[in-house]
Order: C-alpha cells, then structure tokens, then sequence
C-alpha cells in the first residue's frame, strides 16, 4: 500500500483507512457529515497527494498537449488553468485534468491517481519534438483548501496574499520551496485553493492550517465527504460516472470541448457527435426522500420503446453511476446515463433501489452550489481576473 | 463502547430487549459507529412474519446500504416511525430511541440463544 507524505498526520487524527486504488488514505476522521458541513459553512483541510502531478515543459509542449485535450489550450495564458479532457480516437474520455498554465512553455498537469501512469504513457506517446514530460509525484503533495473561509486563513498561512487570486488562476509560491504553486481550484463546489508542494513545505502549510485555522472550525476531510461533496456540486468522478467508452457529449461535458480547434485526438468522432446527438447523456437525479440510489440502481421511465410496435409503460432507461444523500438539499441525490429523450431537466423518472420503485426527477447541474457564485464547476479561462489582481491584494 | 448487560445480541450487531410479550430491535453501539452518518432506515411491515436470521430492515450511511437481520422469528408489532424522518437517531441514541422494531416472537426459546453482552463484548473485541 502506497502512504502520502502525511499518512503519520492521518493516523494521529484517528481517521478511519481506507485503500484507494493501492493508497492508503483516510475515509473520514470523525464522520463524512460533519467533515461535508465543515467546508460547505467553514474550512476543511484535504491530503489528496496520491493524485499524480505531470509536468510537460518545452517549445512543443502547448502543441504537444493542444492535440491530446479537447480544450483550447492557446486560450489559457500564464498563471490560469483550465479543467478539460484527455481523448482518444474513438472520442472516449481517457481521464479528465486540470492543466495549469505556470509558464509560457510549463504547463502542471493534474491526473486522477488510478491514471497516473495511463496518462503520463499517453502523453510521452504522443509528445512533439522540443517537449519533456515527466511525472514529478514523487517526493510531492497535493493540499487541498476549501471553504467559504479559507482566502484569509491561508494569507495567514503562507503569509502571502491569495485573496485576489481569481477561479482557475494560479501563481508560485516563493518560499516554500521549488515548483510550488497556489491555484483557486477543487473538487467540491466550494471556494477554495489547491497548493502543490515538494513534501516538507506542505506539511508545514497542513500543520499551520490546523492550528491557524482552529478558531474557524476547520477540519481535516477524508475521501468520504470529498465524494459527497464533489457529487453535490455536480462533479464526476473519472472511472465511475466517465470512462474511455464515453465521450465528453455523453458526460455533458461538451462545453469543456473547442469543437473548431484545428485538431485534437478524437476530433472526428465528436464533430459527428456534436451534429447527430448523442444516444445517452449523463444527468442528475434527485429523490424527494427515502433511500439513496447507488451505483447501478435502474433507471425507469414511463415512455414508449423506441423500436416500433414496443409498449408503453415502466421500461429502464438507463442507470445511475454515482449516489448519495445531499446534505445540503436534505434528499438523495444522483448521477446516471439515461437515452437522451429522458434526459431533460423536470422528467419524472423512476429508480429501482432493492427491487422497489422510487420516484426521481431529472434535475440541471450542479445539484447545489454557494449563493452568489455563478458557477465554480465551470469557471473557465475566459475569466478575466489574473496574477496581477492577486498580487495587488 | 455501552453493551447492556440485560440486553441479548446477534453476531450480525443486533441487540435485542424483552418489553412485556415483545421484543425490541436496534443496532450496537459497535455497529452504529462502523456505519457513522445513518442517513436513512428502511422498516418492515407492521403484522409480518419474519425468521430468525433473515434479513428484515435496512440501515444506509452515507457510503452504503446494510442489511439489519430478524434476531428472532416471529410478527413485527410495532416499527420506530421516527427513524424515517430523523434516521440520524440510530448514530444518537442506538439503545434509546435509535430502536428499530418490535416483534411478537413465535419461538421464545430463540431469544435464550442469543448472546450475553459479555459474548458479544469478546465478540466485538476479537473483531478489532
């Protein structure tokens, strides 16, 4: 089993371990509800250093990387990211990235840790001439910081001012150490930052958030309430609700994708994608109560078969991929593939949960999201605020 | 952890309570803190017959749904509504109002076979 740089910090915390993909990480600390509450009202802490960090540097690295994402990489300048989707040639999605732009030929490429390897392969196969790729993990941590409050305990922290920083920007980090960056990124649908750290600078970042950041409330977040907090805010998890036999489309991802770049791998088949719809697409669904769909609960709806002669009547439609009891709606939520006609927002559909039917509706992502924030899923590198703004603060 | 010593258990982490000619179920104080987060309860029937051993009710947390056994056979009496609005009961009060159902037993002889808290402390011990 493979431990992060604060495996002892887990373990002092007494959080309950859990194998994630060959990692031994922690579950939850004290429960996946209270740690879920803590970033959505405070400020969690979150060691999510068994994601792999990519670094593809050199004159053909923005052409390397443009040809193999479905984003339009030259429209993301220095210090911005952008989260977008490694394809292959059938369309499907290999993994789904957040690559960061730290220089004008440095881009930090964010994996999900089950694809480390897969991606990094993918990369160095398809890499131009004047192009270095390299897995720099090791010896590395990943931190995630999220919650409404944490802008103001981490300018504390790394006595740096970060508030200025806008969604989907990032900057370095002088004095904690080489490679070191700061970017207003995560997977929860919170504000928050993710710091990226050779290992000895992140555990002091994680043992001054827990004691600067005490008086907030702020906890430490396991895998668990990082799933449910992830899901809440519409986000799929790669290798569950997306995989290499679905396309961008078919996630409802599309807007992730620059159908008029000159090239991508997989372009063909998403332009025609694009024009002749999809068959299925991915949605969410929410329960007004009762149990909670899980992965591979049947989806139903009262529509006639597609083939003629078919009749009408409960027939399935498709299945969820991820489920959980949202916290902040107060109702099970999901997310799942059904045929396309059953995919718009407000279709009555039914979900088998232990041979029993329930009710569910199709609902628009995200399921929640912080009032007065537009959408933090989404933010895009058309954003407008950058370095500059972040160092004026 | 709280084991009753006047309460009787299964090796699945049910206790079980003798109230007048019925029987009381819940879960341990063990079982609810494994499962953390109760987020919903699924009760049987009122008036089913249900076997000793089968699988009556259900427990969800927030990462999966566990299946709750029938300590002894006989007919559910009376189930705890609360549960469907406050499931989180379970993780409060497990022994209290966390209850789950009752049942009338058709084979009281069953509920001697039960284990002691002194039993199932060692079981729940070994299992550590």
């Amino acid at each position: 089993m493979q431990h992060t740089a604060f495996h002892a910090e887990h373990l002092r915390l007494g959080a309950k371990m859990t194998d994630f993909h060959g990692w031994d990480m922690p579950l939850y600390y004290t429960s996946i509800l209270d740690e879920h509450t803590s970033v959505r009202t405070a400020a969690g802490i979150f060691d999510i250093s068994h994601m792999g960090q990519a670094w593809v540097s050199g004159p053909g690295s923005l052409e390397t990387l443009n040809e193999l994402i479905v984003s339009d990489l030259t429209q993301v300048g220095e210090g911005r990211a952008c989260y977008t989707l490694l394809t292959n040639a059938r369309g499907g999605i290999v993994d789904d990235i957040i690559v960061y732009r730290v220089g004008k030929q440095e881009f930090l490429v964010i994996v999900n840790c089950a694809n480390r390897q897969k991606d990094v392969a993918w990369i160095i196969e398809h890499q131009r001439p004047g192009t270095q790729v390299r897995d720099i993990s090791a010896g590395r941590s990943i931190l995630a910081i999220q919650g409404p409050q944490v802008a103001s305990l981490l300018e504390q922290v790394l006595e740096t001012p970060v508030s200025g920083l806008g969604r989907f920007s990032a900057m370095s980090l002088s004095g904690w150490g080489s490679r070191a960056w700061i970017a207003r990124t995560g997977y929860t649908g919170s504000d928050g930052f993710e710091l990226f750290l050779e290992d000895a600078p992140a555990l002091r970042v994680w043992k001054r958030c827990l004691e600067f950041g005490a008086p907030l409330d702020l906890k430490a977040i396991g895998l668990g309430a990082r799933d449910t907090l992830r899901l809440e805010a519409g986000l799929r998890l790669y290798g569950t609700d997306m995989d290499d036999a679905t396309t961008p489309y078919e996630a409802d991802l599309g807007w992730t994708v620059a159908i008029n770049k000159p090239s991508f791998i997989g372009k063909d088949v998403l332009v025609s994608q694009k024009t002749a719809g999809v068959t299925k697409r991915l949605v969410g669904i929410e329960l007004p109560e009762g149990p909670v769909p899980r992965t591979g609960c049947a989806l139903m709806a009262d529509l006639p078969a597609q083939s003629s002669g078919g009749q009408a009547g409960g027939r399935q439609v498709g299945s969820v991929t991820s489920g959980t009891f949202s916290l902040m709606l107060n109702k099970p939520i999901g997310l799942g593939y059904v045929e396309t006609r059953a995919a718009s927002p407000g279709t009555a559909l039914q979900v088998m949960i232990r041979s029993k039917a329930y009710p569910a509706t199709v609902v628009k992502l995200p399921f929640w999201r912080p009032q007065g924030v537009p959408n933090l899923g989404r933010a895009q590198a058309q954003s407008s605020i950058d370095l500059t703004a972040a160092k004026r603060a | 952890m709280v084991i009753p010593k006047d309460f009787r258990y299964t090796k699945t982490h049910e206790w079980t309570k003798q109230e007048g000619a019925d029987v009381l179920v819940g879960i341990t104080a063990h079982a609810q803190e494994e499962l953390r987060d109760v987020v919903y309860v699924e009760l049987p029937a009122v008036g089913k017959t249900v076997k000793q051993g089968e699988p009556v009710a259900v427990v969800e947390s927030v990462k999966a749904a566990f299946d709750i056994y029938a300590p002894l056979s006989g007919t559910v009496a009376r189930v705890n509504e609360s549960l469907s609005k406050s499931p989180q009961l379970v993780n409060q009060d497990c022994y209290g109002t966390g209850w789950f159902f009752a049942i009338t037993p058709s084979q009281p002889s069953e509920l001697s076979a039960l284990m002691s808290s002194d039993d199932y402390t060692k079981l729940i011990t070994g299992e550590r």
